[in-house]
């Protein structure tokens, strides 16, 4: 199998690209309109410069050559959802090109690239309605003219899975650089794939289809499966792939020929005469490049060279995403104890944001307070039952640890007095247990160890208690 | 006609003066526009008469008279204060409709005016009437409207020029002193030779497309006809200059073309383009021109004979760039959104009914030769070739203005107005533009003035000047009008 992708991503502006219409999800039909998306007759275009930057970072971030000319093109083509009867693309001379992002390794370690072919800006569409009233399509213009993106790989990709490998790693990265929401449930990332197959040993390439269609990754993976099934079967029975569009369909689980529409299209590019040549100084390139954030290869080659305690999936789950990173380092550094820091911020801190469905980026924990209760744990300031309770505390106050942990009496008592009198609380009211504790069976310490620490809310110092237990029968 | 500062004399001032007038309150906004309006009605502007005028509105042009008169009385006067204008009706304004001249926008009213329109309001004017224009501005004559041919004032079995034809016959017909019209290939050049009145196409992109309908991007610009130089000057001051909303508009600084000199023209040296001037130009055109050539000689300017070589090309050139950028423009008209919808069988079919209908022959023939130049297969040799020769056209300028030449002077037209009918044949019409449509594609400003009469029929002469130029070029037609006098005109 092998697979190229063309992804569109859609940029987080504020405004569309060539108007100052809000980009806004989810406002009421056609509310988000003026002439200019309109394409009324006289309106014009003004081009969106906070687009191209994201653009350019974009680019970057996907190792590609920014060029510091690249010319606006139209595609023309007839439908309800594109008003002017032409899309803004880029054609001859696109934004950016020959890049390159790394989506895993060989078993021998080998790197897996794809080479990224171009990438270039163009406006959205509308959307077209087709089942809500009947009878007729209805059209939405509000996304008409909300600023894309196209990502164009080689056909590099052997194989769905390596599909998906791309998929995600291109995500994570456009996420590292905020650039866009990439979430194909939102409609800002949508893909279109196209896929040959050839003999294994074979170099040249064989005839592709395009499939389209897919709404999730799973659906890209599943789709691609299916139509090599399709493809091979055909050249096993020595016939030819037609080169058409496919569309995947989710619920039959099958590719079907999109309807035809006569012949191929003849988009009749030419560069768009209302727009000046995109011209880039080298200044500006170079500024968004000194900007880019951390990029997600980077931090987890660094993470394992920072960080040598922490394993390869512990490194994998704090750079899923670029603020659990930030997060996560904003704890070890202070705490002194990276490995216990990952651990808690893996564990306890994920746990309380979906339980809370908080982003990591407004977590009502501050790191440095999360950093003070390990550090409270290591000098032994809290037992660890205790810090548990005092982090559900910070997650619900955001108040500091030392501040909960006093008020709610759970700093770690180490004096003798009050953990016996502890200790002859539990005894007295799990008389049978510790009869037979009393009486050699010695593995029920931890069970009234567990007493004690209930007892006494998890302040009682564990440690202690266990030895005062086994003073008591005398070991 | 009287001059008097009430009632139908108000017509006789030149805008400067109106302007004045008013600004100093002793005239009134309001009776201005029902001169002009009047006036109007008198020349049988109308639909049944000449019909140079599609959409009037007497009420809207009171309230907008009066908004001027409530300004100017808190002090607020622009230089075109209560200045009756007439636009073209493919320039977006409120109120009045915006159809180019075509079934396809029967009936649109735009809900923004185009900067220019919004720039002559802040300066005062007040928009009297929306004028008759050949279709999406593809034609010669104002006989490819959807709404009938327009006919000359001077001669109503004559054409009076186009696209901009109801333009230039609104000024020739004394109805206003300003006109705004459009420039494609020669569309205000053109009809304002056959008019007997002055027209300017500014250079491209110093006056905003922002709400210009598009023919054709890289061509277009809006252009102004005035009764006399002073006017037409007036009124593009008015309008030029940056617009944020345009970005091929240019940010350079807008000269008071008014205050252009007005006398000698010592040390302006004036190319006589041989091209221009080929052995079968009607000889009466020629000698006007050639008259015209010894005022401005003895105006202290020195003629050249200069050459612009690739001149032949620019009729083929152009017929392929314009229809090309046309067929793309021209796709939002498709029944969607606003204009004529005719319902047919599915998506397809309505897009077919309401094109086809919507369209008319000259406007179906443009579109077809665009898409087609602009097709796979065909781009380079037609579209790409194209392109590349109208860089040898605009480096035929820049060559003769760089060799020390200031203006180029040419007949503007190779005929006076025809006959309605006359030219049936489309490349015949066609080839109307062929000393203007050079100017449109290497971006250059470029003027027509009247010099004369031939077979009672006003002719044009055109100064062409170096981009950003147009004090140059003023200068020289403000001295030339002078000179020519009043015979020269009416």
């Amino acid at each position: 199998m092998v697979v190229g992708l063309e992804v569109h991503v859609q940029l987080a502006t504020a405004t569309k690209i060539f108007c100052r219409c809000s980009t806004d999800f989810g406002a009421p039909p056609n509310s988000n309109t003026c002439p200019v998306c309109l394409a009324l007759p006289g309106a014009l275009l003004t081009l969106n410069e906070h687009a191209v930057d994201l653009a350019i970072r974009t680019a970057l971030a996907l190792g590609c050559r920014v060029q510091t000319t690249s010319i606006f093109a139209r595609k023309n083509y007839f439908y309800p959802d594109l008003p002017k009867g032409y899309q803004i693309s880029q054609f001859d001379k696109p934004l950016a090109v020959d890049g390159c992002v790394q989506i895993g390794a060989r078993p021998d370690g080998s790197p897996i690239n794809v080479r990224i072919t171009r990438v270039h800006m163009e406006e959205d569409a509308g959307k077209s309605i087709h089942d809500r009233f009947a009878g007729v399509t209805a059209v939405d213009l509000n996304r008409a003219g909300v600023p894309l993106v196209e990502i164009v790989s080689e056909p590099d990709l052997r194989g769905a899975e390596e599909a998906d490998a791309y998929l995600r790693t291109l995500k994570q990265i456009l996420e590292y650089v905020a650039v866009s929401d990439v979430s194909m449930e939102k409609g800002s990332l949508r893909v279109d794939a196209n896929i040959s197959a050839r003999a294994v040993g074979e170099t040249r390439l064989g005839t592709k289809t395009e499939v389209k269609n897919m709404n999730s990754f799973s659906g890209v993976v599943r789709a691609l499966e299916v139509e090599f099934a399709r493809q091979c079967a055909v050249l096993d029975a020595g016939g030819r792939i037609e080169q058409q569009t496919m569309l995947w369909d989710a619920n039959a689980d099958e590719v079907r020929p999109a309807r035809s529409k006569e012949g191929s299209h003849d988009y009749r590019y030419f560069p768009d005469p209302d727009l000046p040549p995109l011209i880039l100084p080298l200044e500006r390139i170079d500024r968004i490049e000194r900007e880019l954030p951390e990029l997600p290869a980077a931090r987890r080659a660094r993470f394992q060279a920072e960080y040598p305690a922490l394993t390869a999936y512990d490194i994998d789950v704090l750079t899923a995403g670029p603020g659990l990173g930030a997060y996560f380092e904003q704890v070890a550094r202070p705490s002194g104890d990276p490995k216990t820091a990952a651990n808690w911020v893996m564990g306890d801190v994920l746990a309380a944001l979906k339980a809370t469905g908080q982003a990591i980026e407004h977590f009502s924990v501050r790191p440095a307070d999360l950093a003070q209760l390990l550090q409270m744990v290591r000098d032994g300031v809290v037992s660890h039952t205790a810090a548990k309770q005092v982090f559900a505390a910070m997650v619900k106050t955001g108040d500091p640890p030392s501040q909960i942990a006093e008020r709610e009496g759970l700093l770690k008592v180490t004096d003798d007095s009050a953990l016996i009198a502890w200790i002859d609380d539990v005894f007295a009211e799990h008389a049978a247990e510790a009869q037979r504790f009393a009486g050699g069976e010695r593995r029920l310490q931890g069970v009234l160890v567990g007493h004690v620490m209930k007892k006494s809310k998890g302040a009682a110092d564990p440690k202690r208690v266990n030895q005062l237990l086994s003073d008591r029968i005398g070991t | 006609m009287s001059r008097d500062a009430e009632g139908a004399g108000l017509t006789e001032w030149s805008a400067g003066e109106l302007a004045d007038l008013v600004t100093r309150g002793e005239a009134s906004p309001r009776a201005a526009a029902d001169a002009s309006l009047d006036r109007a009605a008198a020349a049988g502007a109308g639909r049944d008469g000449l019909n140079i005028l599609l959409y009037e509105d007497r009420r809207d042009a009171h309230r907008q008279a009066d908004a001027v008169a409530a300004g100017r009385d808190r002090g607020h006067a622009g230089p075109l204060a209560g200045v009756p204008v007439v636009v073209k009706d493919n320039i977006a304004t409120t109120v009045l409709p915006t159809s180019c001249g075509s079934r396809i926008l029967e009936g649109y009213v735009s809900p923004f005016d185009a900067t220019a329109v919004r720039r002559l309001r802040e300066a005062g004017a007040v928009i009297v009437a929306k004028s008759n224009m050949d279709e999406f501005a593809m034609g010669s004559s104002t006989e490819n409207s959807a709404f009938g041919p327009a006919r000359n004032p001077l001669a109503p079995s004559r054409v009076p020029g186009g696209s901009s034809g109801g333009s230039a016959a609104a000024v020739a017909a004394g109805i206003v002193r300003i006109a705004l019209g459009s420039e494609t290939g020669g569309s205000v050049r053109q009809p304002a030779a056959f008019c007997g009145v002055v027209g300017v196409k500014p250079t491209y992109g110093r006056v905003s497309r922002y709400g210009l309908v598009a023919f054709a991007s890289s061509l277009d610009q809006i252009g102004v006809f005035g009764r006399t130089v002073d006017d037409a000057a007036l009124g593009l001051r008015s309008i030029a200059g940056l617009d944020p909303l345009d970005p091929t508009s240019a940010p350079e600084p807008v000269a008071a073309y008014g205050d252009a000199a007005r006398g000698s023209l010592a040390g302006v040296v004036i190319g006589r383009p041989r091209e221009y001037f080929p052995p079968d130009l009607d000889p009466r055109i020629r000698d006007k021109c050639d008259a015209a050539i010894d005022e401005l000689r003895s105006l202290g300017a020195e003629v050249r004979d200069v050459s612009l070589p690739h001149t032949g090309l620019a009729i083929q050139v152009y017929y392929i760039l314009a229809p090309a950028e046309a067929s793309s423009n021209l796709a939002r008209f498709d029944g969607v959104r606003y204009g004529l919808r005719i319902e047919g069988d599915g998506l397809r079919g309505m897009y077919e009914a309401t094109r086809s209908s919507g369209f008319g022959p000259e406007v179906t023939r443009r579109i077809l030769l665009g898409t087609y130049v602009l097709s796979a297969g065909y781009y380079d040799a037609y579209y790409r070739k194209a392109q590349q020769v109208r860089a040898l056209i605009a480096r035929d300028f820049a060559a003769v203005f760089a060799s020390g030449v200031h203006l180029l002077f040419t007949p503007t037209t190779p005929t006076p107005a025809f006959e309605l009918g006359a030219r049936s044949d489309p490349y015949e019409m066609y080839l109307s533009d062929i000393f203007t449509c050079t100017a449109n594609l290497a971006g250059v400003p470029a003027m027509s003035i009247p010099i004369g009469r031939v077979d009672g029929m006003p002719v044009g002469g055109q100064l062409v000047a170096s981009h950003f130029d147009e004090r140059q070029m003023f200068a020289a037609a403000f001295a030339l009008e002078r000179r020519l006098g009043a015979g020269a005109r009416q």
